[in-house]
């Protein structure tokens, strides 16, 4: 299922992981890229009852396409820094970087879409567990993927003493 | 006459073109401030910085507001596609923007129109959408961290986001993700790689590696890399050579890095402020100040 932009894929994701469905976010096949795209893969045998669903909740995918070849996956390794008194970590081409003590996010860096300016602006500044997360305002891959290294420095920063 | 084609954080901030200009911690254009931190503001101060030293004309702005929809940066290809023929610029950089590879293309269509080509500079969201174009060889310098670097190596990977785990893996060997860049195509004439080692490569290979001053709490700080960016614009901008300036550019950032002894919270802009200072100690060693 292909969307508007990346905010209506991670709506649309959560809603259908709700409602028991198991469902990928994935990348576009190559015929139907534009740049900075998701999509949800999905089995089509449950196309009916998915497309309803998000019909409902007032996420409807633009269009639907079989895809017959394997699909891009999302990055899934993260890098590390350990700078003493701060913590960062990269996934893709995002960084976040936390002070170890407060857990206050001093600094997000990397990317290129344009939500970084605009999610550095909103987030830094702010406690981990206080600051909005990407996946609610980030509209981009690169949202998507500071997404991801939030998840991770979130998870090293609770073991964190 | 050079000009930087880039976004800001406000979904209500409208298309604006024409000359920008920095005093303190804000850039003014057309009428409009912008408060200069991170992105392409950072990347317009530096260049602005730069420009002022030199004593020549400083950039010229295209400018859209952006917070990820899209939106804007759809009206402003479509200001390009129309307006840039007329242009005239010794360099043009594109900065933040949606990667879209169909407006993108439209965008290169018109440059290729205007009455003389500039050195093309991409940077962030229009190098994404260079690279998965196939038109990367049509740039003369990209500017990539480490992370994009290997993004440009994966020749299947239309986003840094897709870059395959075995490619990022090769993430301390520049020199490897740098020849897979440009055998598939994929790199501009020269590449800028921004990292805790600044290199510049071309298709020949690494070209020089810098490593000092070092300031490893650089490498967090969001905008950093934009400072490279916009310091290569206005170097190229204000006439010098691309090549000298990709080494000046690399040089003069690492210098401001260092004067501002930041830690991983230091913001951006107490970086930006170091530059004047820097240029003034880096031309002032003997390197030339120059006209073309």
């Amino acid at each position: 299922m292909v969307f508007e932009n990346t905010s209506e894929v991670i709506r649309a994701e959560t809603i259908i992981k709700e409602n028991g469905w198991s469902v990928r976010v994935m990348g576009p096949p190559p015929e139907i890229r534009s740049g900075c795209d998701l999509v949800i893969e999905f089995p089509l045998i449950e196309h009916l009852n998915i497309f309803r669903l998000l019909e409902e909740a007032g996420v409807a995918p633009l269009k639907t396409v079989p895809v017959a070849g394997p699909l891009l996956e999302p990055v899934n390794i993260f890098f590390t820094k350990d700078f003493g008194a701060f913590l960062m970590v990269r996934a893709a081409n995002m960084k976040i970087t936390i002070e170890k003590g407060s857990l206050v996010i001093v600094n997000i860096s990397g990317g290129g879409c344009p939500d970084v300016p605009y999610l550095a602006r909103e987030m830094v500044g702010k406690k981990l567990d206080e600051a909005p997360r990407p996946r609610s305002i980030g509209h981009t891959l690169c949202g998507y993927a500071l997404e991801l290294a939030y998840e991770e420095i979130k998870r090293q920063g609770a073991c964190l003493p | 006459m050079f000009a930087v084609v880039g976004t800001v954080p406000d979904e209500d901030f409208p298309i604006v073109a024409g000359p920008v200009s920095a005093a303190g911690d804000r850039l003014f254009i057309d009428g409009r401030e912008i408060e200069i931190n991170r992105g392409t503001a950072a990347l317009l101060a530096a260049a602005v910085m730069v420009s002022h030293y030199m004593g020549k004309d400083g950039p010229e702005a295209f400018l859209v507001g952006d917070t990820g929809y899209g939106r804007g940066s759809r009206r402003l290809y479509g200001y390009l596609e129309k307006t840039l023929p007329a242009r005239r610029y010794t360099s043009l950089t594109f900065h933040y923007i949606q990667p879209d590879v169909d407006w993108h293309n439209r965008v290169l269509f018109a440059v290729d129109r205007m009455p003389e080509r500039p050195l093309l500079i991409a940077d962030a969201g229009f190098m994404y959408a260079a690279k998965m174009s196939g038109q990367a060889e049509a740039y003369d310098a990209f500017t990539p961290d480490m992370g994009e670097l290997a993004f440009l190596a994966d020749e299947s990977a239309p986003h840094p986001f897709y870059t395959r785990g075995f490619i990022l893996h090769e993430n301390n060997r520049a020199a490897r993700l740098i020849e897979r860049a440009y055998r598939h195509k994929n790199a501009a004439r020269y590449l800028l790689v921004k990292g805790e080692k600044d290199i510049a490569a071309d298709r020949s290979g690494i070209l020089e590696t810098v490593t000092e001053p070092r300031t490893d709490a650089l490498e967090a700080i969001g905008g950093t890399g934009d400072i490279i960016t916009g310091l290569l614009a206005g170097l190229t901008g204000v006439g010098q050579d691309l090549l000298p300036s990709v080494m000046a550019a690399i040089r003069i950032s690492r210098m401001a890095g260092k004067a501002a002894n930041p830690n991983p919270g230091t913001q951006v802009a107490g970086i930006i402020q170091k530059i004047p200072d820097c240029l003034k100690q880096f031309y002032g060693n003997g390197h030339l100040k120059g006209s073309p």
